[in-house]
Formats: C-alpha cells, sequence, structure tokens
C-alpha cells in the first residue's frame, strides 16, 4: 500500500485539514468489506482476515483468489473480505481446495482453519493435501480451544488448560499430549514452506504480513503446500480480558509453539527440522 | 452410429466421462467399481482432453474434492460402493445444501456394515430418500445395461446442471462387472473458461472480477427465516424434477393384470420373467423406473387403476415397494402391492420370480382377478 506522507505545516492543523485526501497515512484495504465482524474484541481472526485482504489487494490477484472458509469461528470469513469463497465441512477444507486447484490449477486457493477443525477432524484432510503437495495456502489459526461451540478442548489445548471438556484442565492421561501438528507437517515433502507466527504485537503482524506473502507468493509460482500457523488468542474462550490472553499466550503458548519458520526449501525436499 | 465396443460397465463410466467433457474425477478404490478409477488411470485423459484424475485419502475427502471443484463451475464426478457411498454422505449433504450440481456413482453392493461385495440394490433408500442429514434429495438414474451406465453419465450431468442439484447414478455390483456391447458418445469438448462463465458464472466461484459480487457457495443460514427459505426453494426444485424429469420404461403393461416394478440388474430378471409368465398364461407386465428419484408415481397411479396388483421385485428386504404403495394408496386403488427380494448379494432368477408372483397373488389367481374399478 502506497502510504503518503502528512503534509507538514507551519502552526496547528485543523481537523478539514487532516481529513484531506492528501493527508492520508492509513486506510482499511478496500478488499475487507464494511461488514461489521462478528469477532470478539482482542480475537487475532480480524487481524490475519486484514493481512490476507491486504495481501491479495497488493499482489493484485482478487480475480484469481478463492478462499475455502472452515467450520468454527471463522466460517463467516466469506461476509469479510471480497473474493469469490467456499464454504467447508468441519475438517474438510483441505480436501475442498484441493477440488478447486486441480481443475483450476492457476487460481490462488487457500483455506483458512482453527486448530480443531484442522488438527483433530480434519487431521487426514490436511495430511494428505499436504503430503501431495498441493499448490494451495493453508492459514492455521491456533489458539488451543474451540471457541465457536463454546471452548471445549482442542488437539493443541496445553497441559493443564481449563476447557469446557477439560473443566479440571488438560489431563495427558486421560487426554494425550497438545498437538504440534506444523511440525508434523514440516515434514511433509509436499509442503514448500512452513512457519508459525503470532499477531498479538505490531512486529508480530509485520513478520505475519511478510510470512503470508511469501506464502502466497509460493502458491502463485507453484511450489506446493505452504503452510503458515497463526498462534493466536481467543479471550472468550480463555475467559480472560484481550491484554491478558496476550500476556497468557506469550508466557505459555509459544514456549510451547515456538515461532519462526520450520522449512523454506521447495516441493519433493524433506524438512531437516 | 458412434464407435461399437464391448465393454464391462466399470469401463464405460470412465469412458463416458472423458467423452462427455468431464473436468475431474475424484475417487477411491472399493470393490466392486474399483475398474472406473483403474480405466481412467489407464486412459490418462489429462493428456487427451485436460480431465482432473485424483485417487483421494479417502471417500471423505474425494466427495469433498468433488464439492470444491464443483463450486468452480466444472463438470466434476467421483464414484464408490455402498459402504463408501456412506463415508459421503455427510459431503452429498452439503453438495445438496449448497445446490452444486456433480455426478455420483454407487456401485452397489450387500449390506449392511461391511456386508459382501456382490450386487445388491438395499442402498435404495440411502440414494432417493436423501442418505445423509436434512431434508434434500438427489436425482437418481437407475441404469439396467452397460449401454445405459454409458448414457447415464452425459444425463446425470445433464440434470445435474439443469437443476444445480446432485446427479446418481444407482447402480449395482452386476452392472458393474458385466460386459455388453456399448455404443459409445461422439466427443464433447470440456467447456473453455469462457463457457464456463458464460453457463455457470453468475454463481460459481470461478474468481471475482471487478464486474460481478463475490460469490459464496455454502449451506449456512443463521436465520431460521433465511434456511426456512432455502428449504422452501429446494423442495419447489424437488417438485420440478417430478414435473419435469420421471423417466421409466413400461413393458407389456397395457393389458396386464400384474405389473412387476423393478429397477437396474432386478428389471434385467423380470424381463424374462414377463415372458415367463405369459407363457403361463399370465398377464404380467413389467414397469421399470429409470429416475428413481424423481419417481414415477404418476404412471403407477395410472396402472392402478387397471391392474390386480404390483409386485416390487428388489435385491433388497423391500425397499421401493414403500414408494409404490405410497402412489397406489394416493391413487385411491385397492389393488395389492407386495414384495419379492433377495437379499446378501443373490440375484433372483426368472422362474423365482414367476414362482414369488404365484404364491403372493394366489388368492386373486384362483377367485380371478379383482378389478380396482
Amino acid at each position: 500500500m502506497e502510504l503518503k506522507e502528512v503534509t507538514k505545516t507551519e502552526g496547528t492543523m485543523d481537523i478539514q485539514d487532516i481529513l484531506k485526501p492528501e493527508n492520508l497515512v492509513y486506510q482499511k484495504t478496500k478488499l475487507l468489506t464494511d461488514t461489521p465482524m462478528h469477532y470478539c474484541p482482542g480475537c487475532s481472526h480480524g487481524v490475519v482476515h486484514k493481512i490476507l485482504a491486504e495481501l491479495i489487494d497488493e499482489m493484485g490477484i482478487q480475480e484469481r483468489s478463492i478462499g475455502v472458509a472452515p467450520v468454527g469461528c471463522a466460517v463467516f470469513a466469506y461476509n469479510y473480505i471480497d473474493i469469490d469463497w467456499q464454504e467447508a465441512a468441519h475438517g474438510r477444507a483441505p480436501a475442498v481446495a484441493t477440488g478447486i486447484s486441480r481443475v483450476n490449477p492457476d487460481a490462488f486457493v487457500f483455506t483458512y482453519q482453527g486448530d480443531g477443525d484442522l488438527a483433530s477432524i480434519g487431521a487426514a484432510e490436511i495430511m494428505h493435501a499436504c503430503n501431495r503437495g498441493e499448490n494451495i495456502l493453508v492459514v492455521f489459526i491456533n489458539n488451543g480451544i474451540y471457541g465457536m461451540t463454546g471452548g471445549q478442548m482442542a488437539p493443541t489445548t496445553l497441559e493443564g488448560m481449563v476447557t469446557a471438556t477439560t473443566p479440571y484442565g488438560r489431563n495427558t492421561d486421560l487426554n494425550g499430549y497438545p498437538m504440534r501438528i506444523t511440525n508434523l507437517i514440516a515434514q511433509l515433502p509436499g509442503t514448500s514452506y512452513v512457519t508459525r507466527q503470532a499477531v498479538h504485537t505490531a512486529g508480530g503482524v509485520r513478520k505475519c504480513k511478510r510470512a503470508l506473502k511469501k506464502a502466497i507468493q509460493n502458491v502463485l509460482d507453484k511450489k506446493g503446500t505452504s503452510f503458515v500457523e497463526v498462534v493466536s488468542t481467543c479471550n472468550s474462550g480463555w475467559k480472560m480480558s484481550p491484554v491478558a490472553s496476550n500476556k497468557w499466550m506469550e508466557e505459555n503458548m509459544i514456549p510451547y509453539y515456538p515461532l519462526g519458520d520450520m522449512k523454506d526449501s521447495v516441493k519433493g525436499e524433506h524438512s531437516e527440522n | 452410429m458412434g464407435e461399437i465396443k464391448l465393454m464391462k460397465g466399470n469401463e464405460v463410466l470412465a469412458e463416458a466421462a472423458i467423452r462427455c467433457g468431464c473436468d475431474g474425477y475424484f475417487g477411491y478404490p472399493i470393490t466392486p467399481q474399483s475398474e472406473v478409477m483403474e480405466t481412467l488411470m489407464v486412459r490418462e485423459p489429462w493428456k487427451e482432453t485436460g480431465m482432473v484424475v485424483l485417487q483421494a485419502e479417502s471417500e471423505v475427502a474425494s466427495i469433498n474434492m468433488v464439492y470444491g471443484a464443483a463450486a468452480t463451475g466444472k463438470k466434476v464426478m467421483t464414484s464408490s460402493s455402498s459402504p463408501g457411498i456412506s463415508l459421503m454422505a455427510e459431503g452429498i449433504s452439503y453438495l445438496a445444501g449448497a445446490e452444486l450440481p456433480c455426478l455420483l456413482v454407487n456401485v452397489q453392493r450387500g449390506g449392511p456394515g461391511l456386508g459382501t461385495i456382490q450386487p445388491s440394490q438395499a442402498d435404495y433408500f440411502q440414494a432417493v430418500k436423501g442418505g445423509g442429514h436434512g431434508d434434500y434429495k438427489l436425482i437418481v438414474l437407475a441404469p439396467s445395461s452397460v449401454q445405459e451406465m454409458n448414457d447415464f453419465v452425459d444425463l446425470g450431468f445433464e440434470l445435474a446442471f439443469k437443476y444445480r442439484n446432485p446427479a446418481m447414478i444407482l447402480a449395482d455390483g452386476a452392472i458393474g462387472q458385466m460386459m455388453e456391447k456399448v455404443e459409445l458418445a461422439d466427443y464433447k469438448p470440456r467447456w473453455t473458461k469462457e463457457e464456463l462463465v458464460e453457463k455457470n458464472g453468475d454463481w460459481a466461484t470461478t474468481g471475482k472480477p471487478a464486474s460481478r459480487k463475490k460469490n459464496v457457495i455454502t449451506s449456512l443460514e443463521m436465520a431460521s427465516n433465511d434456511m426456512e427459505v432455502r428449504n422452501i426453494n429446494l423442495q419447489a426444485k424437488y417438485r420440478k424434477m417430478e414435473e419435469e424429469d420421471v423417466r421409466y420404461e413400461a413393458i407389456q403393461c397395457d393389458d396386464a393384470e400384474f405389473i412387476l416394478v423393478a429397477f437396474g440388474t432386478a428389471a434385467r430378471v423380470c424381463q424374462k420373467a414377463v415372458e415367463v409368465a405369459r407363457e403361463k398364461g399370465l398377464k404380467v407386465g413389467l414397469l421399470r423406473p429409470i429416475t428413481l428419484f424423481p419417481f414415477p408415481k404418476k404412471v403407477i397411479k395410472e396402472l392402478a387403476r387397471k391392474t390386480a396388483g404390483f409386485l416390487s421385485v428388489e435385491m433388497s428386504a423391500g425397499q421401493m415397494v414403500e414408494d409404490i404403495k405410497l402412489a397406489v394408496y394416493d391413487a385411491g386403488s385397492n389393488a395389492r402391492v407386495d414384495h419379492f427380494g433377495r437379499m446378501g448379494g443373490i440375484i433372483p432368477t426368472p422362474t423365482e420370480v414367476v414362482e414369488a408372483l404365484e404364491d403372493k397373488f394366489s388368492w386373486e389367481l384362483s377367485y380371478g382377478v379383482k378389478r380396482s374399478y
């Protein structure tokens, strides 16, 4: 996006000066619709939606873009980004994206999935789409909980973490262990770029945007599957304020799900990770 | 005359798909229909017509691949057999809910459970009553020959796109595995991107140009009122199918006192049974529904007014017989409706069918046919 410099003037600017188009320093990308988002205050979805909308606009690929919305809080992603969308059944987005991409090889196809969707009910679909090296982008929002259905345990729920179905904390004897599925994905030769990001700080947002841009470019260059995990908060599910959620995420989620690139390679090569 | 070949029913499905301009096939191996994907992989249609063929990791995935590709307005299909279709039920419900055209093939085997790999017709209810969750219908075509396996691929796509609804070819293991002479269709080119946008671009996710609003394929409505409107529209569409696209074949029904009703493999058996019965002096006809949904209710109602009885002959415990009973009831007729079937993968013989008719309608045969009016 082209940022315009604020005109510096002697003395004070009145409100009418500030509102002049030449003084514009930032504007909402036109690909984000004006539909009010239903997400809770502090939720990471809005930020990731904005980054995607900006990138699709900046990279000039609106006409080639087909998004696959998940079951979960982001089911209404199609109301917010002004591109063609398909809504997938729970967990099936990678198969849906495979179908779209195979018969439309020049399309930019991406899925947008949560941890319950991708790592639990859709574990088979994501593994096999990545293993085939489908030419798609997967955006994986990991907040360690099922948000929409009321805060139940997800495969990525941390040990001891309280959810609606682990009211005394996740017990690994009963529920197994929090799953680092992105690390598994990075092992698959079909993937080209696998990374884990977070958007709880301004720096994180910039880094995540860079990662998503690279991931999208990989898809446009037909390099195989690109996979971007975004470690996220769910303040209503976690029962914390947005600020406290960010702090809790930094102190608990990120040590278990460390940020950074796991694989930056080309399709067909195994990760060293 | 098109090219004539001796082919298996399953092989013909593959050949017909390539020739009718199909854009993609997504499947998972299961007996007795694995030859469909095997034939496609040998033919490598992506080199010839550009048709995509992909082996999915499961039936759950393959039906969702169909969903994704169908939503872009392309002609896509899958095939499977009974247990695989059960796995696809979720996806089929989504396809019907989102009103997406596609072609599904069920080469039925015996159930329930893992059942048997031998032919069966026990998925009738699953095919014609919906099969997955919610109020929906598929267009269901029942081939009784290898030739019809060929013809119904193109017809299935035609109907699917006419109504923006999934169409299903409900075959069985016998039709899939038998070899017969078949006249193949001429090649039809796949739709170009321009043709596709012209035909389906107002609803399909073809990529949003500046000139139109974004297209969203979904079956979700949060407001009950909106969801009811969606359902009302679906039901109106299903009624339109019942008005415009019922297909059946009536054989020697004009003077018949008893009508055998059968589809698919059972109809072939019944065609012979009609001959056997007629040789015995029994006035028997055969009604063969070709569309199982929309079901040929109207012709059954008409026949019910001049026939003593219907015998539904099915390779199941009796499923279509319920739809015949409903039609006869609607007609206000006294004609009696009964069922004869074999299960577990057994195909009845013509003699068995005639014996069953004589047994089940012994009263009418002993005391004279009681005309409804």
